[in-house]
């Protein structure tokens, strides 16, 4: 397959990641489009690295981008939970409060 | 629960067979493998900003993972592939999914007009600054009969992540990263020991 159906792909996932986040009202669908935002520059990386001729450098960014996924997953899953024990909600409007 | 369920899948599955079918009339197998892969990332993705339930949303992640990891391997990027299963589809779709058995279920909260129109106006907006790319951007693209060979060697990477003039720092950084995010992750997440004790009042905070 061409470079452009790579790209086209990520774009749709992109777009779609991002209306994940804007049009639904819950915490954990936030976490779900920055999780398909981060895939989408990924394939973006691999694509452009696999159609440039050799070197590896996109490769070694995508394996940084996971890396960096994992711990951003970590910390947001334990600010969910104690933005659900603190306000009792999941909505990101609900948390309006910099402190107890 | 079941409004205009059927008209949805239906449409993915559309979507699914009009994918496979342009990969095999352009590219043969190697399109075929191209369009399941695409199928599952954007069928995954559509189905997780569709669902009303968290559950499913968060199941339906793991199509969308585990077709960016045939993505890579379609791609040449082997160890990538294998890095995104064991990492993605493994470690973190595991930690969303303790999330969403954390939190409370939340079915009414997906309003159609929010979802179509983010999607059209997304949409639009994506297309056009795509469009803008396309037309001013010549992207430097070797010949399909030049490309290098399409497998890579995880010995290759190995070295890259050691080597000193290539990727140590950041391999280190990231490991530092990694250590300084688990360690803040527990700490945020725990509870106080007054929260265990029977007469310190209530959990619920405010």
């Amino acid at each position: 397959m061409a470079l452009g159906a790579y790209v086209a792909v990520s774009a749709v996932l992109f777009t779609i990641g991002l209306v994940t986040i804007a049009a639904r009202r819950n915490i954990l669908y936030v976490l779900f489009g920055i999780e398909m935002i981060l895939n989408a520059a990924n394939i973006n990386f691999v694509a452009f690295n696999r159609f440039s001729g050799d070197g590896m450098d996109g490769r070694m960014m995508a394996i940084f981008v996971i890396i960096l996924a994992a711990a951003e997953a970590a910390v947001a899953l334990a600010i969910v939970l104690n933005v659900y024990q603190l306000f009792s909600s999941t909505k990101p409007s609900d948390v309006d409060l910099l402190r107890e | 629960m079941s409004d205009l369920q059927k008209p949805f899948y239906t449409g993915m599955a559309l979507l699914a067979v009009a994918l496979l079918g342009w990969g095999l009339t352009s590219a043969g197998p190697e399109g075929l493998a191209f369009g399941l892969c695409a199928a599952l990332v954007i069928g995954g993705a559509l189905m997780c900003l569709w669902e009303r339930s968290v559950v499913r949303s968060a199941f339906s992640l793991m199509a969308t993972f585990s077709g960016c990891a045939g993505f890579y391997i379609l791609l040449g990027a082997d160890f990538v592939g294998m890095a995104q299963i064991l990492i993605y589809v493994g470690g973190i779709l595991a930690l969303l999914l303790f999330g969403v058995m954390l939190s409370p279920p939340d079915l009414s909260e997906r309003k159609l007009v929010r979802v179509g129109g983010g999607l059209l106006l997304m949409g639009l907006g994506v297309a056009w600054v795509a469009g803008k790319v396309a037309s001013t951007v010549t992207w430097a693209q070797l010949p399909a009969d030049q490309l290098p060979e399409t497998s890579t060697k995880a010995e290759e990477i190995g070295i890259a992540f050691i080597a000193p003039d290539q990727y140590v720092v950041a391999f280190e950084l990231a490991a530092v990263v990694l250590t300084v995010a688990l360690v803040a992750a527990v700490y945020i997440a725990r509870r106080k020991m007054s929260d265990f004790e029977p007469e310190s009042g209530t959990q619920e905070g405010l």
